[in-house]
C-alpha cells in the first residue's frame, strides 16, 4: 500500500506511490503540451481580426437569414423526395452487401479465419473509414453528378457500419440452437436460415432502422458535392448568398432529421 | 400421460412453417404492399444517364488500379500539410470538446441535476446532435473565415452532443448506493461527484473519448470541403484533377491513421474496462 510517513513517522494513506504519481503528472505535462502546440498551429493560421468581428457578421447572417423565404419550400419537394430516396435506396443496397459480408467476418460462420475473415474486415474497415461526402466525391468524378452516385456513396459508406454490427451479433448468437438445428440433419444453408438467421433478425432490423435514420442526416448535405438531393439547393442558395433561402433548407434539414429519429427511436424500441 | 391440449391436437401432423416476423396478417401485407409502392416510386424518380456511367466505367476501373500505385510524394507537401491540419484539429477539437462535455453531461443527467438546468443541457445536446458537423462548418466557414479554426469548432461543438448525451445516460444508469454511501459520510457537492459517481463512470468516459476521437478524426477529413481546414481540400483538389494516384495516397493514409486509432481505442478500452 503506497504511504508515506507523517512528521513523528506515522504512516498516512495515499492513493499512489511517488513514482505512479510521477508517471501521471508527466503524462498529463504531455498531454498539455500537445494540446497546446496544437492550438498554437491553429492559432497561426487563424486570421484573429475575422474572429473579433465574428459576432458582428454573426448577427448580420442572421438578420439577412430571417425570416426564411417560406415560399421557397415549392422548389424543395422534390429535393426532399430526392433526399428520401437517396437515404431509403443506399441503406437498402448497403444492407444487401454488408448481409454477406458479416457472415464472412463473424468467427463463427466464416469459411476460413485465415484468408477470407481478414479481407472482410478489411472492407468493413475501409468503407467505414471514409465519409459518405469523399465516397461522392469519388463516384461523381467516376460516373458523374446526381442520384445514383449520392446513393452510391450511401450504400458503399453504410456497408462497414452494418456489417460490423451485424457481425458482432452473429458473434454473440446462442450456439445451442445452431447446435440443435445442425443435430436434425439439417445442411449448412438450412443451418444458417433456421439456426442463425432468426437469432440476429431483431439485431438486423435495428441496425437498418439506426443506419437508414444517420443516413437520411447524411444525404440532406451529398448535395453539396454535387450528388443529389437537398444540399444540392443548399449549395446553390449559398452561393447566391440567398440568406432566406439558407434558412429554410436548414429548418426543413433540420426538421427531417428530427423526424427521422423520432421514427428510428419508436422502430427501435418496437423491435427489441 | 396427460391429454394433450386441444392446440396441441390442432398442431399435431401438419408440418411446421416458420413463425412469420409480424404477426398480424393485415401489417404484414400492408408493410409489404407499401414497401413495394415505395420501392417502385423511388426508383422510377432516380434519373440515370446511363451513358455517362458506362463512360465513367473506364475511370473507375483506372481510380480502383491508382490503388496499387498510390502517389504519395508529387502533392507530398499538400498531402503533409493537410493531413496534419487535420491531426491538429482532431486533437484540440477533442480536448476542448470532451473538456466541455463532462459538466454539460453531468447537467443533462437526471439524478444529479436540478430541472432547469437538465432542460438548459439537454437542448443544447439536441441542438448538437440534430446539426450536421458539414452544416455546422459551414456556418462557421462563414462567420469565423477560412481555415482550421471553423473545423476545430465544429468538432468541438459535435463532440458535446456525442459524448455528453452517452455521459449522462451512463450517470443516469448508475448505481446509487455507491453515490449515496459517499453522500452519507458529509461529503459536499464536489466530493460526491468526484467519489460516488466519477469512478463509476469514468472506464465508459475514457472509452468513449477514445472513440470520438477516432470520430473527430474521420470527420476533419470532409471538413476542407467546405473549407474548413484539413485533409478534404487537398483531397477535393485530387479528385477535381482526376489525380486518382494523389487521391489514393490520401485515402490509403486516412484509412491507416483511422485503423491506427481504431487499434489504439481497443486496446485503451481493454484495459479501462
Amino acid at each position: 500500500m503506497p504511504v508515506s510517513e507523517g512528521n513523528s513517522g506515522e504512516k498516512i494513506w495515499r492513493r499512489r506511490t511517488t513514482g505512479e504519481a510521477m508517471v501521471r503528472w508527466l503524462a498529463w505535462l504531455a498531454g498539455v503540451a500537445v494540446f497546446v502546440w496544437c492550438w498554437n498551429r491553429i492559432s497561426a493560421t487563424t486570421t484573429w481580426f475575422f474572429v473579433w468581428d465574428a459576432p458582428r457578421i454573426a448577427g448580420d447572417i442572421f438578420d439577412r437569414a430571417t425570416p426564411p423565404r417560406w415560399s421557397y419550400i415549392e422548389k424543395l419537394w422534390v429535393p426532399i423526395w430526392d433526399t428520401l430516396n437517396i437515404a431509403t435506396l443506399g441503406t437498402i443496397l448497403a444492407l444487401l452487401m454488408a448481409v454477406p459480408v458479416a457472415f464472412l467476418a463473424a468467427r463463427n460462420t466464416t469459411p476460413s479465419t485465415r484468408f477470407i475473415r481478414p479481407a472482410a474486415l478489411l472492407v468493413i474497415v475501409s468503407t467505414r473509414s471514409i465519409n459518405s461526402l469523399i465516397w461522392a466525391l469519388l463516384l461523381i468524378a467516376i460516373i458523374g453528378p446526381g442520384i445514383l452516385a449520392g446513393i452510391l456513396a450511401i450504400a458503399i459508406r453504410s456497408i462497414g457500419f452494418c456489417a460490423k454490427l451485424l457481425y458482432e451479433a452473429i458473434e454473440e448468437i446462442d450456439r445451442k440452437q445452431v447446435e440443435a438445428v445442425t443435430a436434425t440433419g439439417a445442411s449448412r444453408w438450412q443451418v444458417m436460415a433456421f439456426g442463425i438467421v432468426p437469432q440476429i433478425m431483431p439485431a438486423f432490423a435495428g441496425i437498418s432502422v439506426f443506419r437508414w435514420d444517420i443516413n437520411i442526416r447524411e444525404s440532406t448535405v451529398l448535395g453539396l458535392v454535387g450528388a443529389g438531393g437537398i444540399g444540392l439547393q443548399l449549395s446553390g442558395s449559398l452561393n447566391t448568398l440567398a440568406w432566406p433561402q439558407v434558412s429554410l433548407i436548414l429548418l426543413v434539414i433540420l426538421f427531417a432529421v428530427v423526424l427521422s429519429e423520432w421514427i428510428s427511436a419508436k422502430v427501435r424500441s418496437a423491435i427489441i | 400421460m396427460t391429454a394433450a391440449s386441444p392446440e396441441l391436437t390442432a398442431r399435431l401432423g401438419q408440418p411446421w412453417k416458420k413463425p412469420p416476423l409480424i404477426r398480424q396478417a393485415w401489417l404484414r401485407i400492408a408493410l409489404s404492399l407499401g414497401a413495394v409502392v415505395y420501392l417502385a416510386a423511388a426508383v422510377s424518380t432516380v434519373e440515370v444517364n446511363w451513358s455517362r456511367v458506362y463512360e465513367g466505367l473506364d475511370r473507375g476501373a483506372a481510380f480502383i488500379l491508382s490503388f496499387t500505385r498510390p502517389d504519395f510524394l508529387t502533392r507530398g507537401s499538400d498531402i503533409w500539410e493537410g493531413l496534419s491540419e487535420s491531426l491538429i484539429m482532431t486533437v484540440a477539437a477533442s480536448v476542448v470538446g470532451i473538456a466541455i462535455s463532462i459538466p454539460i453531461g453531468l447537467g443533462a443527467a437526471r439524478n444529479i441535476a436540478p430541472l432547469p438546468v437538465y432542460l438548459i443541457c439537454r437542448s443544447i445536446i439536441a441542438l448538437s446532435r440534430a446539426l450536421q458537423e458539414v452544416i455546422v462548418a459551414i456556418l462557421l466557414v462563414a462567420i469565423f473565415g477560412f481555415g482550421p479554426l471553423a473545423g476545430f469548432l465544429t468538432l468541438s461543438f459535435a463532440t458535446i452532443g456525442f459524448l455528453s448525451k452517452l455521459l449522462a445516460e451512463d450517470i443516469e444508469a448508475m448505481d446509487r448506493t455507491q453515490a449515496e454511501a459517499i453522500r452519507a459520510t458529509g461529503a459536499g457537492w464536489t466530493q460526491w461527484i468526484n467519489y460516488g459517481v466519477q469512478p463509476q463512470v469514468m472506464p465508459r468516459l475514457i472509452g468513449l473519448s477514445m472513440y470520438r476521437v477516432d470520430i473527430n478524426f474521420r470527420e476533419s477529413a470532409i471538413l476542407g470541403l467546405v473549407g474548413a481546414g484539413g485533409i478534404g481540400a487537398t483531397l477535393n483538389t485530387a479528385f477535381d484533377r482526376y489525380e486518382f494516384d494523389t487521391a489514393a495516397a490520401v485515402l490509403l493514409l486516412i484509412i491507416g491513421i483511422v485503423m491506427f486509432l481504431e487499434y489504439l481505442s481497443g486496446v485503451v478500452r481493454a484495459r479501462v474496462q
